[in-house]
């Protein structure tokens, strides 16, 4: 397969992914927000939205505050953000365009039918019910996306770096997620547990679209070091780290077995894989959640960079 | 347009008997329901995608030609001799460019003026002397016909180089059958859809020597941004063949590679649909960034095919069109079957004065225009642009060739909850292989869809037609 053509499905993948986090975080930060004040504190939410988002820098190159109108115009339609949802979806279909014959028509039908809906919307976040409508498209628009592929893409090179791309992502968005929000997550003898707390855990479990899970794992109230265990380590939750590396791991080997060569890729993979899998909660507090987090989106950039030089140049 | 030969009503309103079932179906139809079925294919090409680009339009980067749901029919007889003329033609074009480029007798005989030749900027002086697998140059042509009565078909363009509008002929009739199952029980319509089987054993038939027994062909699109990306897309992927550019291709000792996630991989034959000046930087333009430096060299050394080869603009610039008559007598020894529009060289003293004379009855082009730019319809200009158009050809008559202002054949058409007469052109693709032509039954028909526009390209608002070839 080409080296481009591959490029482009592990981006249209990342893009898609990456735009349906964009909305859970929106969402998320929305209902936050609609909260009395007594509930979550005095934080600028919208800062926190921006931040998770990882795109700060550029918000404040635009903005010198962040506030509702600003940060859902930045998030979700600015052409000035590369990351925002509008310029994700367009990425992802132009990707999508150059590798026409390497999707199937199924998924072409979601991403270029996307990208026409998208007009509908008018790059503007309009009332709270049609923004809410429209982070609800996007959320919709991934699963069908995700779903077209699952159901139609033979299980070739092709589909395998697809996956991932989507991996890859999902598990930089966890991690950003936790490294924006570690300091709610830290055990219960550094930090009362109060109300307060309780409804931005809540929102971290949505913005991962875990809360439901959380209860059938862990069968308790939420509790932030199993938040943080279901996050990074349980490997039955879909977005966790552990869950991802899984994947990463499994089609980084079906590429190695298929091309007949092993690479830096597969070890890279492996290598983070075993890491998650031999930790425990316990020792993640004890050296430090924040340093852990900071450490594995550096070893996730670095397996994206080795995928990259081993197959996509 | 009274006077104007209609495909379905001749000259005398009759309907001709390949209409016959057409019509009866026309007249059984509710405009409703037709209307319905507009909207309908509307949408099937939206959604999958086939759209092309309008340069200068920044608002619409993609737009969709449009479609006409009443197709355009020819008798056998009728393709028959189209056939057997695009062939002739097409041989006679090959022949023309291995001679040109090699011995240069038709130069010798005088038939061509030599400056039109080596003055030509579509000349490319890199290919004298070059062997071409199997001499073949043109390996896709797509030759515009147009009709004026019901014996008189005229070949309006020779598209040498990188002929485009397949995957319209392809998804046209795809389309139809789709939308209307009914009316193809009424017909038996010869296929087209075995076009991209034949175009890929045509490009097999000519790898070179130095290639496996089943030769790597690829195609080299300039990219997404350019308006004909659909179709690259679109033949790629009916010809199961890698959709490369420039920057997936690399030299190295003289072969050509394609970069893939196992490492570089042997090219053999090259559809290319890049033009001549930004196939190779090292070679032609060196600001081009389509192109893979280093192609032309392993081209030259026989390594990789191109096709269509390299400098097949000086068989279908329209300062050597005029000639194509005498070309087909000169190497064929026949005389052609399809004749040429009558033409005026401004080059040419005494076609300058006619020219000049005529000039509000004429059709004037650009010699190297193409696309329906920079072209002067006579009969639709006022004054000013008569005069500003007399000035240009005065200053380089050279540069313009004049043609009388045709009048096309008209066919019917879905305009607005009706059917009326629009003027068509037809355009069939001659592929030309190791020892074989191949032309499907069929082609790309273009309409005018603006009342008495005489335009069909697609850049200036003309839209498309499904090309029905009957089978008996």
């Amino acid at each position: 397969m080409l080296s481009r053509t591959a490029d482009n499905l592990y981006w249209v993948a990342r893009y898609v992914e990456r735009a349906d986090y964009l909305a859970r975080i929106l969402e998320v930060t929305l209902r936050l927000t609609a909260l009395p004040l007594a509930y979550v504190g005095s934080t600028n939410e919208w800062e926190s939205a921006v931040a998770t988002a990882g795109c700060s820098r550029s918000f404040h190159a635009h903005y010198p505050e962040a506030g509702e109108d600003s940060v859902k115009e930045f998030l979700a339609f600015s052409p000035d953000n590369p990351c925002s949802i509008r310029n994700c979806i367009e990425l992802a279909r132009t990707n999508a365009r150059a590798v026409r014959t390497a999707l199937t028509s199924e998924m072409w039908d979601v991403i270029n039918g996307a990208w026409l809906d998208l007009k509908r919307f008018n790059n503007a976040p309009g009332s709270r019910e049609e923004f809410m409508h429209f982070l609800r498209w996007v959320q919709e628009t991934s699963l069908r996306f995700d779903g077209s592929a699952s159901r139609t893409m033979l299980r070739t090179d092709a589909y395998w770096f697809f996956r991932l791309g989507l991996n890859m992502e999902r598990a930089d968005n966890t991690a950003r997620i936790l490294d924006t929000k570690y300091h709610l997550l830290l055990p219960e003898d550094t930090h009362v547990g109060g109300p307060l707390d309780y409804y931005q855990w809540a929102a971290i479990l949505r913005s991962v679209s875990a809360l439901t899970s959380y209860h059938w794992v862990y069968r308790e109230s939420l509790k932030p070091w199993l938040i943080a265990d279901l996050l990074i380590l349980n490997p039955k939750m879909p977005r966790s780290l552990a869950s991802c590396y899984e994947n990463l791991v499994r089609y980084c080997d079906a590429l190695a077995e298929a091309y007949g060569r092993q690479g830096t890729s597969q070890r890279k993979a492996r290598g983070i894989r075993t890491r998650l899998s031999n930790l425990r909660m316990e020792e993640i507090f004890q050296s430090g959640l924040h340093e852990f987090i900071s450490e594995f989106i550096s070893d996730n950039n670095e397996l994206g960079g080795a995928i990259s030089r081993q197959y996509l140049m | 347009m009274a006077d104007c030969f209609d495909e379905m009503r001749g000259v005398d309103g009759a309907i001709r008997p390949a209409y016959a079932g057409l019509d009866a179906w026309l007249r059984d139809l509710s405009p409703d329901l037709l209307d319905q079925r507009c909207q309908e294919a509307e949408l099937l090409f939206r959604r999958i995608g086939i759209t092309f680009a309008v340069y200068g339009e920044a608002e619409s980067t993609e737009r969709l030609i449009p479609f006409d749901v009443i197709p355009r029919i020819l008798s056998s007889a009728e393709w028959s001799l189209l056939q057997r003329g695009l062939t002739q033609r097409v041989k006679a074009i090959n022949m023309y460019l291995k001679d040109i480029y090699g011995r240069r007798e038709i130069l010798k005989a005088g038939i061509i003026p030599e400056d039109l030749v080596f003055q030509n900027q579509v000349f490319r002086p890199e290919m004298n002397a070059q062997k071409v697998p199997h001499d073949v140059y043109v390996h896709i042509a797509g030759i515009d016909i147009v009709r004026v009565d019901h014996k008189t078909f005229y070949v309006l363009e020779d598209n040498a180089r990188t002929p485009s509008g397949v995957s319209y002929m392809l998804e046209n009739r795809e389309i139809m059958m789709r939308l209307f199952p009914d009316l193809f029980s009424r017909y038996r319509v010869a296929p087209v859809e075995n076009y991209p089987d034949e175009l890929l054993a045509t490009l097999k038939s000519v790898a070179p020597e130095t290639a496996a027994a089943d030769p790597t062909v690829v195609l080299l699109s300039p990219g997404i941004y350019n308006s004909a990306y659909f179709e690259h897309s679109f033949l790629a992927d009916k010809l199961g063949i890698e959709l490369v550019e420039g920057r997936d291709l690399l030299v190295k000792g003289g072969v050509v590679y394609m970069r893939t996630t196992e490492g570089p991989k042997r090219v053999d034959v090259i559809y290319r649909r890049v033009d001549d000046d930004f196939l190779d930087p090292l070679a032609f333009r060196p600001d081009s960034t389509l192109g893979v430096p280093g192609l032309m060299s392993a081209y030259q050394a026989g390594q990789v095919t191109l096709a269509n080869a390299v400098g097949t603009g000086i068989a279908d610039d329209k300062a050597i069109y005029s000639y194509m008559p005498d070309i087909v007598k000169f190497y064929l020894a026949e005389e052609p079957i399809l004749q040429n529009v009558p033409t005026w060289r401004c080059r040419e003293p005494e076609h300058l004065t006619y020219v000049l004379e005529h000039l509000a009855e004429l059709v004037v082009k650009e010699v190297h225009g193409s696309g329906g730019y920079g072209m002067l319809i006579g009969p639709m200009a006022d004054k000013g642009k008569l005069a500003a158009f007399r000035t240009r050809i005065e200053a380089d008559p050279k540069n313009y060739i004049a043609q009388p202002t045709l009048a096309l054949s008209t066919c019917p058409t879905w305009v607005e909850r009706g059917v009326a007469p629009r003027h068509i052109d037809l355009r069939p693709f001659v592929l030309t292989g190791r020892d074989t032509v191949r032309i499907v039954p069929g082609g790309l028909t273009r309409v005018a869809l603006q009342r008495g526009s005489l335009v069909v390209n697609s850049s200036q608002g003309g839209g498309t037609k499904d090309t029905w070839v009957l089978d008996t």
